[in-house]
């Protein structure tokens, strides 16, 4: 399908604008967590609503957050593929049972007495931060976007069951890193 | 219920995903299982740690106004031809880039405003939208705002008169950033935008209704100024006449 140019309606920049602009903080957040680096978000960001304008008149809703998050999940690839100094596969860097991932393993025998006490926002982001990709993914989107399973679902091309399976990893090895703090900064 | 299916409902029972079947089983497994209700608790709290926004980042104003001219500029047009009879060629352009909203505005511009503001304001009520920076403390709220607008809006508190003060946010009206003092009354918010204007001449309130909204328009010393609100007609004319009143008193943080 051609693309179709819209630089010219402007009613549908508009629409675009009254829509999009909106959460530009919501997806300036999310490319911060993919990508880890403030320079390389303020550049995916941009790409990611001129790519978004150019087919906004494919979109057919309801909710633009999730396909702006779209959007953007594919040029963070690209950014990933180029770091990586490799053509983009747009598959998962890391396969779903990986050893090599996560940087805490799952602690199932934390005492019961051990409770997660409050960090502050810039310990729990460095902890986000050592989640590996696809986990760190399926986790900003449901505690830090708000969006239900099924939007991640969409957003990330998996299964509900790998979302949910995802999710639980997440949790799972943010816990431990969680508590691992603690113990640090007793 | 095994504890390896528990490991994984309790996440969607935690963030509301769970069917009612499926609720009751999880929660009769949590009730039996010590190690998966620890787990449970500690999932709740780091849940609750993380709400709130803290960890949300803000979009710097640079890649916002990068992003805004590259869009096209559907307002344009429109304005251009008010412009055009002031004939002040190349100083015109640069008044327009400076941000002077709503002074050569015509009517239907001004009417596009207002319906901005409210639809700014109706945004804000969204969860986790209504401010960037919460604060009770005037001195707090104004200094959040240096750097990210080439205004600096007066933020009074008026909580001795019954309008709270709870915070300042960022927001976009008219295409261009736009401070946003939020205040509360009872359940009601008011939304105070506050945006440059060419003209320094002080200009009377009027109270308009939009959308079922009422928006109380001023200016002052430079500065346009709109309430926004769900608020009756005279309770928002009562906090403009308040808010204007503290600033002629000197009062402004």
């Amino acid at each position: 399908m051609p693309v179709k140019i819209v630089d010219n309606d402007p009613e549908q920049a508009r629409r675009f604008r009254e829509l999009a602009m909106p959460h530009l903080d919501d997806v300036y957040t999310l490319a911060r967590y993919l990508l880890r680096d403030a320079a390389d978000a303020d550049d995916a960001v941009q790409e990611c609503y001129l790519r978004a304008l150019k087919h906004f008149h494919s979109y057919r809703g309801p909710a633009i957050k999730p396909w702006l998050f779209a959007i953007l999940r594919n040029v963070c690839r690209a950014e990933f593929a180029r770091r990586a100094g490799a053509p983009s596969t747009g598959a998962d860097p890391l396969p779903e049972d990986s050893d090599q991932a996560p940087m805490w393993h799952e602690d199932q025998d934390t005492p019961e007495a051990e409770i997660v006490k409050q960090h502050d926002s810039g310990t729990i982001r460095r902890l986000i931060d050592t989640l590996a990709e696809p986990f760190r993914e399926t986790f900003v989107l449901r505690e830090i976007e708000n969006l239900s399973y099924r939007e991640i679902a969409d957003v990330a091309e998996v299964p509900v069951g790998t979302v949910m399976s995802r999710l639980a990893r997440a949790r799972a090895m943010l816990r431990s890193a969680w508590l691992a703090e603690q113990e640090k900064s007793k | 219920m095994t504890c390896e299916d528990a490991e994984i409902l309790l996440h969607a029972l935690i963030d509301g995903e769970l069917d009612a079947s499926h609720v009751r089983e999880v929660e009769a497994h949590l009730a039996s299982c010590a190690k998966c209700a620890v787990l449970a608790r500690d999932y709740r709290e780091m849940k609750k740690a993380m709400a709130g926004g803290g960890l949300r980042y803000t979009a710097p104003v640079e890649l916002r106004r990068r992003i805004e001219a590259s869009l096209p500029q559907a307002a344009v047009p429109t304005r251009r031809a008010v412009l055009k009879g002031f004939a002040f060629g190349s100083a015109v352009s640069a008044i327009a880039a400076t941000g002077l909203v709503a002074i050569v505005l015509r009517s239907d511009d001004a009417a596009r405003i207002q319906t901005e503001l409210v639809s700014a304001h109706l945004r804000s009520l969204q969860a986790g939208h209504l401010t960037d920076v919460i604060s009770t403390d005037q001195h707090t709220v104004k200094p959040w705002f240096n750097g990210k607008l080439d205004v600096s809006p007066p933020v009074i508190d008026l909580t001795a008169q019954g309008f709270t003060l709870i915070g300042g946010r960022l927001d976009y009206v008219d295409a261009r950033a736009i401070g946003a003092v939020v205040y509360r009354r009872r359940q009601h918010v008011i939304n105070l935008f506050v945006a440059q204007t060419a003209s320094t001449e002080r200009r009377a309130a009027r109270v308009d209704m939009v959308q079922g909204f009422n928006i109380r328009h001023w200016s002052d010393r430079g500065l346009n100024y709109w309430a926004v609100s769900d608020l009756a007609k005279d309770e928002l004319a009562e906090f403009g006449d308040k808010f204007e009143g503290a600033m002629k008193s000197g009062t402004a943080g």
